[in-house]
């Protein structure tokens, strides 16, 4: 029980650094899009093994935090594709480097064509 | 050992929460600030999950459930906000 408890503490010391990395990383990219990518993956996976330290630390807690676990990580990324989604269509452009211009391209400018005709019909 | 490793965690969770509230504040656009919100509530939900630990009391887990649940709506909603107005 002693030896399981130091492992969930160990664990969500991992996680609690993971926290730490999404946070540096949210003050210190350069774009917003940039920001959205390292602020969601690190907290996502920082906080699964937060909670997973929690659940190694409570072994009767697991329903729950196997619920909240499974709640974040189905949430998360779904809430940045939305925030994503509508920085793209108020035109917020992507920084890009000088050299790599020529390569991007818009693969939703259809999609956006399209779904102003649906909302006029 | 395992209490003082959990509130070390709990301490690097807590400086991370404000790094985040830094970019809130300084955020040039509202994007900017949606994207630290939502980070700083994920890691406002270890938080919560941690006082349940110190505390022992499993109750806390479902504040923390509907605060995630409330969050992810409030991003939602600030997404279509500023997709197409309200």
């Amino acid at each position: 029980m002693e030896v399981l408890a130091l492992v969930g503490s160990l664990v969500s010391l991992l996680g609690a650094l993971f926290l730490l990395l999404a946070a540096i990383g949210i003050i210190r990219m350069p774009d917003t899009y940039n920001r959205m990518q390292t602020g969601t993956k690190a907290t996502t996976l920082g906080s699964l093994l937060f909670f997973v330290g929690i659940g190694l630390a409570h072994p009767s807690w697991w329903t729950k935090l196997l619920l909240l676990i499974l709640f974040i990580f189905l949430t998360n990324p779904l809430s940045s594709h939305v925030l994503a989604r509508a920085l793209h269509f108020i035109g917020k452009s992507p920084l890009v480097p000088q050299y790599f211009g020529s390569f991007v391209r818009d693969d939703l400018a259809d999609d956006e064509s399209l779904e102003h005709k649906g909302e006029a019909t | 050992m395992a209490d003082t490793l959990f509130s070390i965690a709990a301490v690097i969770m807590l400086v991370s929460i404000v790094i985040t509230f830094i970019r809130i504040v300084i955020g040039p656009e509202l994007g900017d600030r949606v994207v630290a919100l939502d980070a700083m509530t994920i890691m406002a939900l270890s938080g919560i999950a941690y006082l349940a630990h110190l505390l022992g009391r499993v109750i806390y887990l479902d504040v923390a459930l509907v605060y995630g649940l409330i969050s992810f709506l409030g991003v939602i909603a600030v997404a279509r906000y500023m997709e197409r107005g309200l």
